[in-house]
């Protein structure tokens, strides 16, 4: 027998680190088939129940050893197929992400690409067909175990996907190769790096059929009897499978390297080219068009290695565990049993904002939801705002009919203020001013019940000042949104020194209720996301204001990686608006926040302040912005400006931690991550200060030590 | 007040085809530990579907399932929770039904009313009992009165007790003849799945052991093909000291599943079946408690007077064993030899097991397999005995039968 690709590989790095592992057992038992076939049944089991399996060194280990034993009974001819299959409802997690930690040097990273090789490769090695019985979620190196066998089926409810380019990774196993090989270039390129970069990238069990991943879908009721039917039908040749997406001669041409070309633009476009991962895995897809599978694991594995040691791979999967962690359990959230039932919510106000909480509120909590305002046609033009947006979720079948028609009958209305009586939880969402909300609220509060709860909804006012103006102020919290409402998933939950615990359990219960993720921060100017944007906003304005150049500014920021530039930031919530911001946070804090005298002045102008390019890109300032700018002559250079965003960055995070503004540094990083979009590969914030040397710089040490990755429970 | 026309036609009955899936040994040992009775109701839908694909699924206008312990994975009306689960349209409607070990006869006689006057097109009917789950008699509250007043018996609970009553009032059915009797059933039982003859009608179950290895239920668990005479001897008597009863001679707990495909006439025309089996006659009967296995003895009798044939009209017969002197005591009754051919020719609930509620479906789905080898034979009985002293019979005509009878 020759040797294989992986047979003298040395393992010992990657199993050395392997003590914690939670193993994956492979049970085989064999299923007489009705033709009297014999398939050799594989499941994996994950040790610890009730968790889906994951694999890791001796996992594979396992698996390899078994597969090895069943080619030759194979080639005894005792077995005439081998099937694989995942324990309870997932069909594998792929590799263990909790372990990756461990992974301490290049060798051992290499071989945990060489050992996934090694074991999944088997599956196609066998010398008898091999099916992937896909019954559940199959992500990462779960769906390449099956991309390995030569057939699969898949349950109903299984959700296929490659995400490791979103954290900063590629798939490793096999997944650039055998992808774009069985479903073509185009729609591999999608899942592996287009989807996957939006971190939502799951393939549905009708798609994946549709896409060719998978060649049979059977239904839940019967799964595994309906494939193991089908599999004796193709082990008889009373079935066969055609493949039409597989690539031909003609997509290997030049049409594969196109696509990989075009899709190379749209991310250096869209991302940047400071992302490492999409464009590795773009590489490897692109060479995954010889065929030549040794020759593309060998590449696969470098690629791998070389990721999992980087510092966007270590910011991304922090930034990964973060989200997962404290979403699942906010950290400063009392416990749940003190909260409060909301049976009815009321809403001060009829504009905008009120309109997009009372859906939201309806849609998620499915209790009665009460505006206001002062006169009639107002409150009936907002009503029937809210109509027209029901009815739009319904003509996109997002709703069903009666759902909708269920929404639509929570949605109230009122000029009487008397109406909201028996509302247990009451958000203002009048004008962001401290007087007005002072207004509004204390005029609701006599009418409610004592023990209702009272949110305001603001971004820059204190919360405290606001309560000043109530009898029972501990009932009070603040409840800060992002834009827009229904879309964004961060909620910051303000306390005040005054909220009683109650209160805060009812905010949180009810935060998570509307499916946010809630993040609880101190009564301090701009809380925590609009306190780090108004610090990036501050430096663009001081740049400017020294007559730095626009593009020079632009350049800077854009090694943050942020989702948007300041400016553009500015450009799209207003001029004004920011400049008011700046304002604030300056008196709040003179030394550290740059009010810009320049943002008013901009703000006052007629038509555009930017030049865009046909892209909408921005190019400069208009003509008219540049005649009211007022800039000096001491222009700062492009590094040092990174230098100092960068450290008054660290600086500021330092202060709001020590401020305990939020509790601890994931905190900080899970707003940025969720309310502002910063990038997973810089893990938000925080790790990207350390990686930079901001930290140092600023205060002398790091926000984290040596790998701040936390253990995750995918 | 003036009489309108009727909204229904009567018409002929026809169990069109039934399959089952394997019976399990109850317990922690058994293959079906980790699978809930609900799924194995559903799947036994679902194999009968797949292999009536004529049959459209939204003209079934039943779903009826027997279970004898309606709680937990056997409560919330199994004929609809199984019908959802396995798949059928939502506009088919279900419900569950009990008559504990005759269930799924009751749910196909259920279905046979319903299909005679023309109500229903197309019905299903079966049952299921997961008796490792919920052992008989378990979260039961007997009404006092029933002892108090004599109404039943305590021993009449006991369904071994009241297998050793029909010792007591027929002294002439020895242990011997009960022994042999079960060691036959075990022997014929092996006999058939040599012969492939069990195997056809079985709807194979995914399954999970006990270390997480999926696996597949093909063939039911509890059969002894090893049986002999001196090992039956040596049985201790678990329902009474020195008494007659074994588990030798009694049937195993079991789980398991089955269904049937019942139509009428005109259904049966619209689509072109070929329905394995016709309706003549049905009855039920009612015994003392304390000796509820003689229960078959009356409900045939009754079921034969309805139908206007006797006992030696029927051709096959294929009678639940429950215990194997219940089943010679309804042999007896009707002068029949203790290893007539014409009884139980692949063995019956002493080897394959007797999931309660399921059992009836599992009599006629063989009894149907058989009218198929032999069109000389007419008319079949399906009958079985019912706790507190219940029998229950269905007399079966064979659609192959030729009109020469051997």
């Amino acid at each position: 027998m020759s040797l294989g690709q992986y047979d003298q590989t040395d393992f010992s790095e990657i199993n050395s680190i392997s003590a914690n592992e939670v193993p994956t057992r492979a049970r085989v038992r064999d299923i007489t088939l009705s033709s009297g076939r014999v398939l050799a049944l594989i499941t994996l089991c994950s040790e610890q129940p009730g968790r889906p399996n994951t694999l890791w060194a001796a996992s594979l280990t396992e698996l390899k050893h078994v597969l090895d034993e069943l080619k030759g009974r194979a080639t005894a001819g005792e077995i005439h197929a081998v099937g694989i299959i995942g324990s309870g409802r997932a069909f594998s997690a792929g590799a263990d992400l909790s372990m990756m930690p461990a992974i301490a040097s290049r060798d051992a990273a290499m071989q945990l690409a060489q050992l996934g090789h090694h074991a999944l490769g088997r599956l196609s090695d066998l010398g008898v067909p091999s099916f992937g019985f896909i019954n559940g979620t199959a992500l990462g190196g779960g769906l390449e175990i099956a991309l390995h066998t030569s057939y699969r089926t898949i349950h109903p409810s299984a959700v296929l996907g490659l995400p490791e380019v979103g954290i900063g990774l590629l798939p490793g196993w096999g997944g650039t190769f055998l992808l774009p090989n069985l479903i073509g270039v185009d729609a591999a390129i999608k899942i592996m790096v287009s989807d996957a970069l939006k971190n939502r990238g799951t393939v549905a069990a009708a798609q994946a059929v549709e896409l060719g991943i998978v060649d049979a879908l059977f239904p839940a009721s019967n799964f595994l009897e309906d494939s193991l039917k089908w599999a004796d039908s193709i082990l008889t040749g009373s079935s066969s499978v055609i493949r039409d997406q597989q690539p031909n001669a003609d997509v290997r041409g030049t049409l594969w390297t196109e696509a990989v070309e075009a899709e190379r633009c749209r991310l250096a476009r869209k991302v940047g080219i400071v992302p490492k991962a999409p464009y590795a895995a773009l590489e490897l897809i692109e060479k995954a068009k010889d065929g030549d599978r040794k020759a593309a694991f060998e590449r696969e594995d470098q690629a791998f290695a070389e990721l999992i040691l980087g510092e966007q791979f270590e910011a991304s999967l922090y930034a990964f565990n973060t989200v997962q962690k404290l979403s699942k359990r906010p950290s400063g959230a009392p416990d749940s049993a003190s909260a409060r039932k909301v049976t009815k919510v009321g809403i001060i106000g009829a504009g905008l904002m009120a309109r997009q909480f009372a859906l939201l509120f309806a849609t998620r909590l499915r209790v009665p939801v009460l505006l206001n305002d002062l006169d009639e046609f107002r409150v009936t033009e907002a009503v029937s705002r809210i109509h027209e947006e029901i009815g739009g979720l319904e003509a996109k079948g997002r709703l069903d009919h009666d759902t909708a028609n269920r929404i639509r009958s929570l949605i109230l209305a009122s000029t009487d203020l008397a109406d909201y009586a028996d509302c247990d939880f009451v958000i203002e969402a009048v004008f962001e001013e401290t007087r007005i909300k002072q207004k509004a609220l204390a005029s609701i509060e006599p009418i409610i019940s004592a023990e209702a709860v009272l949110a305001t909804n603001t971004s820059s006012l204190s919360v405290e000042e606001i309560g000043t103006a109530l009898e029972n102020p501990e009932r009070l919290v603040g409840f800060h949104f992002f834009n827009p409402v229904a879309a964004m998933p961060l909620l910051e939950i303000v306390s005040t020194p005054m909220t009683n615990q109650e209160t805060l359990a009812t905010a949180f219960a009810t935060a998570k209720a509307l499916g946010k993720t809630a993040v609880l921060t101190a009564d301090v100017p701009g809380f925590v996301v609009n306190r780090i944007l108004a610090k990036v906003m501050g430096e663009a304005a001081h740049a400017i204001e020294q007559g730095t150049s626009l593009e020079t500014v632009e350049r800077a920021f854009a090694s943050l990686l942020l989702p948007m530039s300041p400016i553009e930031l500015i450009d799209l919530v207003g001029w004004k608006v920011a400049a008011h911001v700046q304002d604030t946070m300056h008196d709040a804090f003179p030394d550290r926040f740059f009010a810009s005298e320049n943002f008013h002045r901009l703000a006052s102008i007629q038509g555009d302040v930017l030049e865009r390019d046909e892209n909408g890109r921005v190019v400069g300032w208009t003509h008219a912005a540049q005649e009211v700018l007022e800039t000096g002559v001491a222009p700062i250079g492009m590094t040092d400006l990174l230098h100092r965003i960068q450290d008054g960055l660290a600086n500021e995070a330092r202060i709001m931690l020590s401020e305990r503004v939020v509790s601890n540094v994931e905190d900080l990083d899970l707003c940025l991550l969720l309310g502002a979009g910063w990038p997973y590969i810089n893990g938000g914030l925080t790790p990207y200060l350390d990686r930079v040397g901001a930290s140092r710089r600023s205060f002398g040490a790091t926000f984290h030590e040596g790998k701040h990755v936390a253990a995750p429970i995918l | 007040m003036e009489s309108r026309q009727k909204v229904t036609t009567p018409t002929n009955v026809y169990f069109v085809d039934g399959v089952r899936t394997p019976f399990g040994r109850a317990g922690e040992k058994g293959m079906y530990h980790n699978t809930r009775a609900d799924d194995l109701a559903a799947k036994a839908i679902a194999g009968l579907m797949a292999r009536n694909p004529d049959v459209p699924a939204e003209r079934i206008d039943e779903v009826i399932i027997a279970a004898t312990s309606q709680q937990g994975d056997q409560g919330l009306t199994l004929g609809r929770t199984a019908a959802l689960l396995a798949g059928l349209p939502e506009s088919v409607p279900g419900f569950a039904i009990d008559r504990m070990c005759a269930g799924a006869m009751t749910s196909v006689t259920t279905a046979c009313g319903g299909i005679g006057i023309g109500a229903y097109d197309f019905a299903l009917a079966g049952g299921v009992e997961h008796m490792g789950r919920h052992p008989f008699g378990t979260v039961v509250d007997p009404n006092p009165r029933l002892a108090a007043e004599g109404l039943v018996s305590p021993e009449a609970l006991n369904m071994g007790a009241t297998a050793e009553r029909i010792h007591d009032r027929f002294p002439e059915l020895t242990k011997e003849r009960a022994d042999r009797f079960a060691m036959h059933s075990q022997h014929k039982t092996h006999t058939a799945y040599q012969a492939g003859k069990i195997q056809p009608d079985l709807v194979p179950v995914a399954v999970t052991d006990s270390d997480g290895a999926m696996s597949l239920a093909v063939e039911d668990e509890g059969r002894r093909p090893e049986t002999t005479m001196e090992g039956l001897a040596g049985l201790r008597t678990p329902f009474r000291p020195h008494g007659k009863v074994t588990a030798g001679t009694s049937s195993p707990l079991t789980d398991g599943a089955t269904i049937s495909l019942l139509a009428g006439s005109r259904a049966v025309e619209e689509f072109g079946l070929a329905p394995k089996m016709g309706l003549v006659s049905f009855a039920f009967a009612g015994v003392d408690p304390e000796i509820m296995g003689i229960g078959p003895i009356p409900s045939t009798e009754k079921a034969l007077r309805k139908a206007g044939l006797t006992i030696d009209d029927i051709g096959l017969f294929e009678l639940n064993e429950a215990f194997a002197i219940q089943v010679l005591s309804l042999l007896d009754h009707f002068s029949i030899e203790d290893d007539d051919p014409r009884v139980n020719p692949w063995g019956g609930a002493i080897a394959m097991g007797h999931p309660l509620a399921a059992t009836g479906v599992r009599l006629m789905t063989q009894l149907a397999a058989q009218f198929a080898e032999r069109p000389d034979v007419q008319y079949g009985l399906t009958a079985m005995c019912v706790g507190l002293g219940q029998g229950g019979s269905v007399i079966w005509e064979n659609p192959h039968y030729n009109g020469r009878r051997n």
